[in-house]
């Protein structure tokens, strides 16, 4: 009835039987988040330190084995930090520039990631999503000690859903049989194979791939160096291409394409597995597989990311290839989207059609991930012969002549959407101001002092001003922004005024509380922030 | 005379990249083939210099060390 579906690295909230289950009839929750991995566990930890009642159902008890998503977006990083928990998983994880790509036996060319200066986190570390997971329950219970309102329930399996006028019923499954909930929103984190979407009878548009891939991720005291080694038809025919990637402990992630017709049961034994992995690093070095897993992939989404009172994140809602690492980067950005929309709705300030923007654009940031993801998969798994031709005839032009290089697409590596054309963004005010911080942009870090701009954005609105006048507080609709006043000559280096001010003397920037640009202007105009202010949460 | 432009020259590279391979779906292998002779054909008549065109088609030849 309720198996594990998964064995767990860590046990983290066992069954324990809630009074819930007892209720003459439904208890309700504002607020219930289904699934606890990296995309649930952030939004309840967003929600949680903003004061709202969360309370998260997960059919395990804990972290999930396998290392599965490894590398961890500067942006993840970033949110991470603004939750309180970025910096331990940086000093955790293994911070890598260097990428490599190699067609058959020879090195075409190679990439440095070039993380430019006056930023507190790096492009990309690598890291077990477990660990990641690790991290963001340690954090839960941290802010949960100190009053924030998050309840996990381990083993409770969300088997039915149906919505109301003003809510949403959940009939959960536990060890000690079934219970109803009540929750005015329910926040569907729970994977590509999501139970809730399916409760709701919701499908997906989009495309399948028919080629496999072979994971074995394996510990061993490698000479290799920390870097990202893509080879295209490898010379030691361990698949159609192989991925070499360094994560934390000795652990390094294999990866091999297989093809379609594969059996995954014979592929998955270990002498299979093993003879993979001989071929690839020769006879000797000793290796001990530590994770195996044979997967297939979709780049697709749902045509919507809000039905109502359900608003899907993560792979419920959308679902890429890996190259690129844009599945559990995106889905920690869609409720980076999420968490403060549904906490103004829910507390009155703003309309539930605030929620809508969640789904506008984050289905535009799922439209760019899944269109990168595509194009990166069909270089990797060319489709016609002509598409062949073409992939190793700029394979083989990369080699001898610059030009080609940008055409290899091993994965274009996860960045920010820019929300450009968001109904909640105000027109871009600023003349001559950089392209990079434009209205739906995410705040470009910079240097300040003894830290970082980002640091100061803390998940409230904010009014930025560089080398310009405004009031220190002001509030609007309910409301409140706070001041962050700062002098370009406050950062020596420059970064300040080249990320912000660009060719203006001067600016004024409405930043909402997940760090993304509202507006921006020359001067602050109290009329232009109160309309801007009011535009940013759905009010216009 | 213009030299050949060997380093990174076209906007967008990706969106290119992927729009060449759209070119050819739903063509068997002889058509898309017809289809790349047309379209080399159709890029040497815009470069037109017939100095930068031996000298793509020695870089095509991948001998771009040898002298001409």
């Amino acid at each position: 009835m309720l198996q594990d579906r998964y064995t767990l690295a860590f046990r983290e909230y066992p069954y324990r039987r809630s009074a819930d289950q007892d209720a003459a009839s439904p208890v309700r929750h504002p607020v219930v988040i289904v699934g606890g991995g990296p995309v649930g566990m952030t939004a309840a930890l967003d929600l949680g330190l903003k004061g709202v009642p969360v309370l998260v159902l997960d059919d395990h008890e804990g972290i999930g084995m396998g290392s599965r998503a490894i590398c961890v977006a500067k942006r993840s990083l970033e949110i991470a930090d603004r939750l309180g928990c970025g910096a331990e998983l940086v000093e955790r994880g293994v911070v890598w520039n260097l990428g490599k790509v190699f067609h058959r036996d020879r090195k075409v060319f190679e990439f440095n990631l070039l993380p430019e200066a006056g930023h507190r986190y790096p492009a990309f570390i690598n890291l077990q999503q477990p660990y990641f997971e690790k991290a963001l329950v340690d954090r839960l219970r941290a802010a949960r000690a100190q009053g924030a309102p998050v309840e996990i329930r381990g083993r409770n399996r969300v088997e039915g859903v149906a919505q109301t006028d003003d809510g949403v019923i959940l009939e959960v499954l536990t060890p000690d049989g079934p219970y109803t909930l009540a929750a005015d929103w329910v926040i569907a984190c729970d994977g590509a194979a999501s139970p809730v979407r399916n409760a709701l009878d919701l499908g997906f548009e989009g495309r399948v791939f028919e080629d496999s891939f072979l994971i074995a991720d394996v510990k061993m005291d490698a000479p290799f160096p920390t870097e990202r080694r893509f080879w295209f038809d490898p010379p030691f025919k361990s698949g159609s291409s192989a991925l070499l990637h360094k994560q934390p402990d000795n652990v390094w992630r294999l990866d091999f394409q297989i093809g379609w017709h594969v059996d995954r049961e014979k592929e998955l034994r270990d002498e299979n597995v093993k003879a993979r992995i001989d071929q690839m690093l020769g006879p000797d070095i000793a290796y001990e597989v530590v994770w195996k897993s044979v997967y297939t992939f979709q780049c697709r989404r749902m045509k919507t990311f809000r039905h109502g009172r359900v608003l899907f994140a993560g792979d419920s809602a959308h679902q890429v290839s890996p190259f690129g690492a844009r599945g559990a980067n995106s889905g920690v950005q869609d409720v980076d989207n999420l968490a403060w929309k549904l906490a103004l709705v829910l507390d009155g300030t703003a309309p539930d059609s605030l929620l809508d923007s969640y789904a506008a654009e984050r289905e535009v940031a799922a439209d760019e991930n899944i269109l990168n993801s595509t194009r990166a998969t069909d270089f990797i798994t060319p489709k016609s012969e002509t598409s062949k031709l073409f992939r190793d005839a700029v394979l083989e032009l990369s080699e001898h002549y610059p030009f080609a290089r940008p055409l290899v697409n091993s994965g274009r590596l996860s960045v920010p959407c820019i929300y450009d054309g968001s109904t909640l963004n105000g027109a871009d005010g600023l003349p001559g101001g950089p392209a990079r911080s434009r209205p739906g942009a995410p705040c470009p870090d910079v240097p300040l002092g003894d830290g970082f701009l980002l640091d100061r954005l803390d998940g409230r609105f904010h009014l930025l001003t560089v080398d310009t006048d405004a009031p220190e507080r002001l509030e609007e609709g309910g409301v409140a922004v706070a001041r962050l006043a700062l002098s370009a000559a406050d950062d020596p280096s420059g970064a300040l005024a080249a990320r912000y001010l660009g060719d203006a003397d001067a600016a004024v920037y409405l930043i909402r509380p997940d760090q993304h640009v509202a507006t921006r202007w020359p001067a602050y105009d109290a009329d232009a922030v109160r309309l801007a202010l009011r535009r940013a949460i759905g009010r216009d | 005379m213009p030299d050949l432009i060997l380093d990174p020259n076209i906007d967008r590279p990706d969106d290119f990249y992927a729009a060449l391979i759209a070119a050819h779906d739903g063509l068997s292998k002889e058509e898309s083939d017809a289809l790349n002779a047309r379209l080399i054909l159709i890029l040497a008549n815009h470069v037109g210099d017939r100095e930068t065109l031996s000298q793509a088609l020695a870089a095509a030849r991948l001998q771009e060390d040898e002298p001409e």
